[in-house]
């Protein structure tokens, strides 16, 4: 039943990708939610929780979670692994120090069976502020080399909206091949 | 009965409750539905309503089940559709008590309360402070603030609401919203209204002065919304009782006031206020009550019931006044609904003459079984107080009692009437015989156990005093065949009391006791063989001792007692002097009211006061080796005025040879901490203080205690003094918000009023319901006597009051209560003295145009202890 179904909407293009925004509190998981979502910076508290909004792209619509970075909350980003198509993870690059948590959180949240197939789209992001750590430094700091899913690191600034729009392009490229 | 009519109505019909046969593993099996995308919001909504209509059935869910149910619907918040959402409120609330990391939807519940969609926004907030705790609260504060103000009224009323809620656990933060609650209550939507005030009077509940500052102001600034001017009057009549304010309050006149309001919900409020303040007089309630007979012929039945409900519960304390409603009341005798009904004609049988009473009784037994069992045990309070009121009217009341003793009805109902029937026996003698009767056919088909047990005691207790005990003797034995275990135990024991209380029965009854030695059941035997056995002596003292008078022990310090002893073996047997005695609950003094015997709570073992304290007393080390505590002081006296800067009350127990004072302290200044806090006592002549337990820290508002122990004087006569008292301390300013105190303090003190140790500190109370039969036991060598002349005292039931209180000891055979119009008086008082030396009193008065004369008699075990009482008036 569930098989036809997805077949039929596959054909129309209205099934809706799930993509998952995980990173460190602060990171600016929130803001690029919304940003993709209403095209504006929102004014964001700390996530105790989740968000979750429809995002339309172009012919796609993304239904995005956005998880909470706290240390507290981390522990039950494996509750919505299930079924997740794409895992967007945002790292802060101005924090330098915690880069190496940050390493840990992705390697152990990859090692899950749930996101075997999920594409990971990784956002170098706060690029707007000097002095932050280039895409490529990101990419080292986080051993990227390592990982086996198929990834893709982007410079981004979810303040000023750059970076985005090239992200979420690759991403429902790469989606849409795979089907 | 009403859920049977409607199954039936069903299985005709074919359909019924879809969720009739739910299985609760089948539901939680499907949440797992919630998983899925894109979601189905109409299928995800049935299910989730069976989830929610499980959990409200009573369904209990485990923890690992419930969070796994959880994260599931939490996915559910990627769906937009409206029903879905709201029901996904519904088992956030539900389920927030007991699956686990609720707090895992808060962003999502905050984006809900913020949100552009009214319709989500109250339920996202009663939502979200269901999930809350108080480390979260901080979080969503400035939320809940905006929300308390928000202009739509669904969003406000629900931030008050969820305040108040909250309020439980974390009274502090919630004190930070007053301004918006103020502002609140100047919505002009009625809900939001009394929804503000109510959060209002929470914050400030625990501060008289703001409560009445509170009403004060609001009952001129007049309210818009009667539900709160409901609320109002309760505070303002809860107010005037704290306060014992009578009728020339400021809070009296609002209260009156609001009997000319335009709804009529606040006059009934008013009028309901009105007649249950604690000192009206008939004068007030002439305002009240005209309103409440208006009410009486309203043809809103809901007014009607509220008016005679009221009525109804006023009956007792103001006949006069609710008489004067005689004539609406026969009206609503015939009211179609049964309720109303029911209270009319119980009103009347309280306020009516005794010629009533048959007309009445005929009237009510033609509906009797029409009525639920609720209203059933009021006709039977009604009937109670109607027998006190009327003791010649015992036969027909009787019969009518007994009658419905055999017809159907639950447990409360048979409780209610046998609770009666037995005060109805203690109250009149000359219905003794015929209540004794009545009992003993109902338990020959008595399905309840605690009632047949209840019974039996009472029998036992009763029925050997009577002209011809033989008669009980059939309808006891007859449960040692036919009942179980817990009921043939009480059977034994109330045949063993005919045994012992009556000679000329002792040969028959010693065989039925016999017959038991060889019951299946160990407790049965175990007493039959022990009464055979006490029963063979003959001697009068072991009988009194052994089988009338029974264990005076408190059930929780044996069971102490006896642990300590197994866990440290000794080869001296188990001295039962050690143990705590039983103390007599302070509520059978008290001449008991009409229909107080009803409500009163199951008899249970519940650990006494007394024997809380002996527990914090023992874990303190400096008391250890004071042995075992023989009485604490049973209401704590106040040593300051309320409302000063310390409060201290005392608690005094006393040791074998030392006494302990027990001070709980509390400060009510939030600006200071108190360090090292003691009280220093100046003893009286022959008290040496020994020991001072400091309270380290007492900080704002919260109670501490500290000890003084003292040593009682070697001469065993004198035992009585007063204590001059000072608090001793170390005062630290701190800051009122973080409680943070500065280093540095300086000594102070406190003078708090004087402790009276008197001689019935050192008795502790024992009743002894064969009170003849223990004066013979002791025996008169240590008998002493004396006569008094109590010249203050104008009434015996005045004199019979002081001595008991002086001497701190039981009433033994009803002898408290002084029958009308009599000139003489005896009084019986058992107890034990400090030492464990049992002690007896009896006191004869005698009326005399000077007052009270007293020929006072004291039997003890030791000639110290009667001298110490005879003393103890004086």
């Amino acid at each position: 039943m569930g098989g036809i179904w997805s077949y039929f909407s596959g054909l129309f293009g209205t099934k809706e990708r799930r993509i998952l925004i995980l990173g460190l509190d602060g990171a600016g998981k929130t803001t690029i939610l919304y940003r993709l979502q209403v095209g504006e910076v929102v004014t964001t508290i700390p996530t105790i929780g989740f968000n979750v909004e429809t995002v339309q792209f172009k012919n796609l619509k993304f239904q995005v979670w956005d998880l909470g970075g706290q240390t507290s909350i981390r522990p039950y980003w494996r509750c919505y692994y299930s079924n997740t198509d794409a895992i967007i993870y945002v790292v802060d690059s101005m924090d330098r120090e915690r880069m190496g948590i940050s390493k840990q959180e992705l390697f152990s949240m990859l090692e899950e069976d749930e996101l075997r197939k999920a594409v990971l789209v990784i956002f170098a992001n706060k690029q707007d502020i000097e002095g932050a750590m280039t895409p490529s430094e990101v990419a080292n700091a986080l051993g990227l080399t390592a990982i086996k899913h198929k990834y893709q690191i982007f410079k981004t600034s979810a303040i000023k909206g750059e970076g985005l729009n090239e992200a979420m392009e690759w991403t429902a490229n790469t989606l849409t091949q795979q089907k | 009965m009403h859920m049977l009519r409607r199954d039936k109505k069903e299985e005709e019909e074919g359909g019924g409750n879809p969720f009739h046969n739910l299985e609760k593993s089948v539901v939680l099996q499907e949440t797992r539905l919630f998983n899925e995308t894109p979601i189905n919001p109409k299928k995800c909504g049935h299910i989730l309503t069976k989830l929610l209509y499980l959990i409200n059935q009573g369904e209990s869910i485990g923890t690992t089940e419930a969070t796994e149910a959880f994260f599931a619907m939490t996915k559910l918040f990627q769906a937009k559709d409206p029903v879905l959402r709201r029901l996904v409120y519904l088992g956030i609330k539900e389920m927030s008590k007991i699956a686990n990391d609720v707090i895992i939807v808060t962003s999502s519940l905050m984006k809900d309360m913020t949100g552009k969609d009214d319709q989500f926004r109250g339920p996202a907030i009663r939502a979200l402070c269901s999930i809350t705790d108080n480390t979260m609260l901080q979080s969503i504060e400035r939320y809940m603030k905006q929300a308390i103000v928000d202009k739509n009224h669904a969003v406000s009323s629900a931030a008050l609401v969820s305040s108040l809620h909250l309020s439980k656990g974390s009274q502090d933060v919630i004190k930070r919203w007053v301004n918006e609650a103020q502002e609140a209550v100047s919505s002009d939507n009625i809900m939001v209204q009394y929804h503000a005030l109510g959060l209002l009077y929470h914050i400030r509940k625990y501060d008289r002065l703001a409560v009445t500052k509170l009403v004060s102001k609001f009952s001129k600034h007049s309210l818009k919304s009667p539900y709160a001017y409901c609320l109002l009057i309760r505070i303002a009549s809860k107010l005037m009782e704290e306060e014992g304010a009578g009728t020339d309050s400021p809070m009296f006149d609002f209260i009156e006031n609001c009997l000319r309001h335009k709804s009529e919900i606040v006059i009934y409020e008013a009028a309901h206020a009105i007649v249950n303040l604690k000192n009206t007089t008939a004068k007030e309630l002439s305002s009240a009550v005209p309103v409440l007979q208006l009410f009486c012929s309203s043809p809103k039945p809901t007014l009607r019931f509220a008016a005679i409900r009221t009525l109804n519960k006023v009956a007792m304390k103001h006949p006069s006044v609710v008489s004067s409603c005689n004539l609406e009341l026969e009206n609503l005798i015939t009211d179609t609904n049964r309720s109303i009904a029911t209270l009319a004609i119980t009103t009347l049988l309280k306020t009516g003459s005794e010629s009533s009473v048959d007309r009445l009784m005929k009237q009510i037994s033609s509906f009797m079984n029409e009525i639920s069992d609720e209203f059933k045990i009021v006709v039977v309070q009604a009937i109670q107080s109607l027998c006190l009121k009327f003791p010649r009217k015992h036969n027909v009341l009787m019969n009518f009692l007994s009658s419905m003793l055999r017809d159907e009805g639950g447990f409360d109902y048979k409780k209610a009437i046998v609770e009666s029937v037995i005060t109805i026996i203690e109250e009149n003698p000359e219905a003794k015989e015929a209540g004794l009767g009545h009992l003993c056919e109902f338990i020959e088909d008595c399905e309840h156990t605690v009632l047949a047990t209840k019974i039996l005691h009472l029998l036992g207790r009763e029925g050997p005093r009577t002209p011809t005990p033989s008669k009980y003797i059939r309808f006891i034995y007859n449960r040692v065949i036919l009942e179980n275990a817990a009921v043939r135990a009480a059977a034994v024991t109330a045949l063993a009391k005919f045994g012992a209380h009556c000679e000329e029965l002792l040969p028959s009854c010693s065989v039925l006791l016999e017959r038991c030695l060889l019951d299946t059941d160990d407790e049965v035997r175990d007493r039959a063989t022990f009464y055979v056995d006490v029963l063979k002596q003959k001697q009068k003292a072991l009988n009194s001792a052994y089988i009338l008078n029974g264990l005076q022990v408190s059930v929780v310090g044996l069971e102490r007692a006896l642990h300590n002893y197994t866990l440290e073996p000794s080869e001296a047997p188990f001295d039962l002097k050690t143990v705590p005695l039983d103390t007599q609950p302070v509520s059978e003094q008290k001449v008991r009211e009409p229909g107080d015997s009803v409500s009163k709570a199951t008899d249970k073992v519940v650990a006494s006061t007394q024997d809380i304290y002996a527990e914090r007393l023992a874990a303190v080390p400096e008391f250890s080796n004071l042995g075992s505590l023989f009485k604490s002081s049973s209401l704590p006296v106040e040593l300051t005025e309320s409302e000063t800067e310390y409060m201290v009350q005392c608690v005094k127990h006393c040791f074998g040879r030392y006494m302990v004072f027990q001070f709980d302290c509390t400060n009510t200044l939030n600006d200071q901490v108190l360090e090292n806090v003691t009280v220093h006592m100046d003893p009286a002549e022959g008290f040496d203080v020994m020991k001072y337990v400091q309270c380290p820290s007492l900080p704002y508002n919260k109670p501490g205690t500290t000890y003084t122990m003292v040593r009682l004087p070697e001469d065993p006569t004198q035992v009585t003094g007063t204590f001059s008292c000072t608090l001793k301390f170390i005062v630290k300013d701190c800051d009122p918000n973080t409680g943070e105190a500065d280093d540095d303090g300086y000594e102070d003190e406190y003078v708090l009023e004087d402790v009276e140790v008197t001689v019935a500190d050192h008795v502790q109370r024992v009743i002894k319901p064969n009170f003849g039969g223990a004066w013979e036991e002791i025996g008169p060598e240590n008998e002493l006597e004396d006569t008094f002349a109590l010249s203050t005292v104008k009434s015996l039931e005045e004199a019979v009051k002081n001595i008991i209180q002086f001497m701190g000891m039981q009433p033994c055979e009803r002898s408290d209560k002084v029958q009308e119009g009599k000139s003489s008086h005896s009084l019986f008082l058992s107890g034990v003295y400090r030492g464990g030396h049992d002690a007896l009193v009896r006191a004869k008065l005698a009326m005399s145009d000077s007052g009270v004369t007293m020929q006072l008699t004291v039997r003890s075990t030791d000639p110290y202890v009667s001298e110490v009482l005879v003393t103890a008036i004086g």
